[in-house]
């Protein structure tokens, strides 16, 4: 969800026959469960593929403060906004226990956040569509968060140590994200005016179809994902997350007392799941590639911040230098 | 874009009694910003009572192709385990 549509730069999954004794013994600990950790021999290609998903999973993480950020000084109360100010924080927390986990690889951090700002490396989808009133904290919180979990709850199982052991971290703290969400909208469904209720539908409205689509395309057009299962990086495919996750959301979604903008969406008894309609995929991939609603925007701000703070980090690093060089003259 | 910050390895003690246990890396410009950004990043819901920073580069690990010789020595030794001596029942726990 926070990574879509991740290269792996992989045609077609080799066979264990196929494989040199390398690819083989290191297919086996997969194959076996057992993690692989920095120092041991991998694929240059899992490698590759590795570094892409995380760093996009940390870009995702941090540019997703922005639209949350949005409305810290706008909080209706101070307890929501200290709420929302401990959440923004463990994004930020969130996205430096994933470049660590990347840099393991021996990928740069600064490399790595260049290539977003240059527009060659991707951040989820979702980050690009507008908070335009106070009821999408909740609804992001709720969905976006919950999407988020989801598809974190099974990375935890993923096959890289670090990316694994970073994803037991994130979920601890991420229940406290989609609870706060709910919350908030379950309040406003409870004791707001017709004003603030009909607020709630309107975000749901907007963002129910972009947190689907948090998933990444169908398993029928998501090309990496055979190699990407095969190392169990991935380890479950897009469209049954998103059904685990539809499955999930709907029954909270009728106590909250509101609807989906989706006219095709019923329980399927047969099934044992709920149906739902078509996902506009053009929309989809015009976002991933730069079109959406705030793109340009969010990715500005990122390079705003990281401009104006280099003096900052300059002289931190001035400071610190000059401190050892006392040391030294004194020793 | 400038240069970037050196890496420290951070360890937490979670609770008093317990050792110290590996958690994960920050980027600091010296040590003191380093005990500061750990704090802010591990320790954010009482997760420790103790911190260790350390940077990376001082850091010296064993590589998988040395598990062999680091470790197989100690597989043979099986006199090193209390469960190697058979003592009668009649001794009681020991």
């Amino acid at each position: 969800m926070y990574a879509q549509l991740v290269e792996t730069g992989v045609k077609r999954v080799k066979t264990l026959e196929e494989m040199s004794p390398e690819e083989r013994a290191f297919q086996e600990k997969i194959d076996a469960e057992i993690k692989i950790e920095p120092k041991n021999w991998m694929p240059d290609a899992y490698r590759k593929t590795l570094v892409r998903q995380i760093s996009q999973h940390a870009h995702s993480e941090v540019v997703g403060m922005l639209p949350e950020g949005n409305w810290v000084t706008r909080a209706p109360t101070l307890k929501r906004k200290l709420q929302l100010m401990a959440k923004i924080q463990d994004e930020a927390g969130h996205g430096l226990y994933l470049y660590s986990a990347m840099e393991t690889l021996g990928a740069s951090r600064d490399e790595e956040i260049e290539k977003l700002h240059q527009g060659k490396a991707k951040y989820s989808s979702i980050f690009n569509y507008p908070t335009l009133n106070w009821s999408d904290m909740g609804a992001v919180g709720w969905l976006v968060d919950g999407a988020a979990i989801v598809n974190q709850v099974v990375l935890q199982r993923t096959s890289y140590g670090p990316y694994s052991r970073a994803m037991v971290r994130i979920c601890k703290e991420e229940s406290f994200h989609q609870r706060q969400g709910y919350q908030i909208l379950l309040d406003m469904m409870r004791e707001g005016t017709e004003e603030q209720k009909a607020m709630v539908q309107d975000s749901i409205n907007r963002l129910w179809w972009p947190a689907l689509m948090m998933f990444g395309p169908s398993d029928e057009h998501s090309p990496n994902s055979q190699q990407s299962m095969a190392w169990k990086i991935k380890r479950k495919s897009n469209d049954e997350l998103r059904q685990m996750f539809i499955d999930q959301t709907v029954p909270q979604l009728e106590f909250l007392g509101c609807t989906a903008p989706d006219p095709d969406l019923k329980w399927n008894e047969e099934r044992g799941h709920y149906d739902f309609g078509e996902i506009d995929w053009n929309e989809f991939y015009e976002v991933l590639k730069g079109n959406g609603p705030c793109n340009r925007e969010r990715i500005a701000t990122r390079k705003k911040a990281i401009d104006e703070g280099t003096w900052v980090r300059q002289a931190a690093k001035a400071y610190a230098e000059k401190q050892k060089q006392k040391q030294r003259d004194a020793a | 874009m400038s240069e970037e910050w050196p890496l420290y390895e951070v360890f937490v003690r979670s609770k008093h009694g317990l050792n110290h246990r590996h958690v994960g890396s920050v980027h600091a410009a010296d040590k003191e910003m380093a005990m500061e950004n750990a704090r802010e990043l591990y320790t954010r819901r009482n997760e420790g009572v103790s911190i260790w920073v350390v940077p990376s580069n001082n850091i010296t690990a064993s590589t998988p192709d040395e598990k062999e010789p680091l470790f197989d020595p100690s597989q043979d030794k099986v006199y090193r385990h209390a469960s190697f001596y058979e003592l009668p029942d009649e001794v009681g726990q020991m």
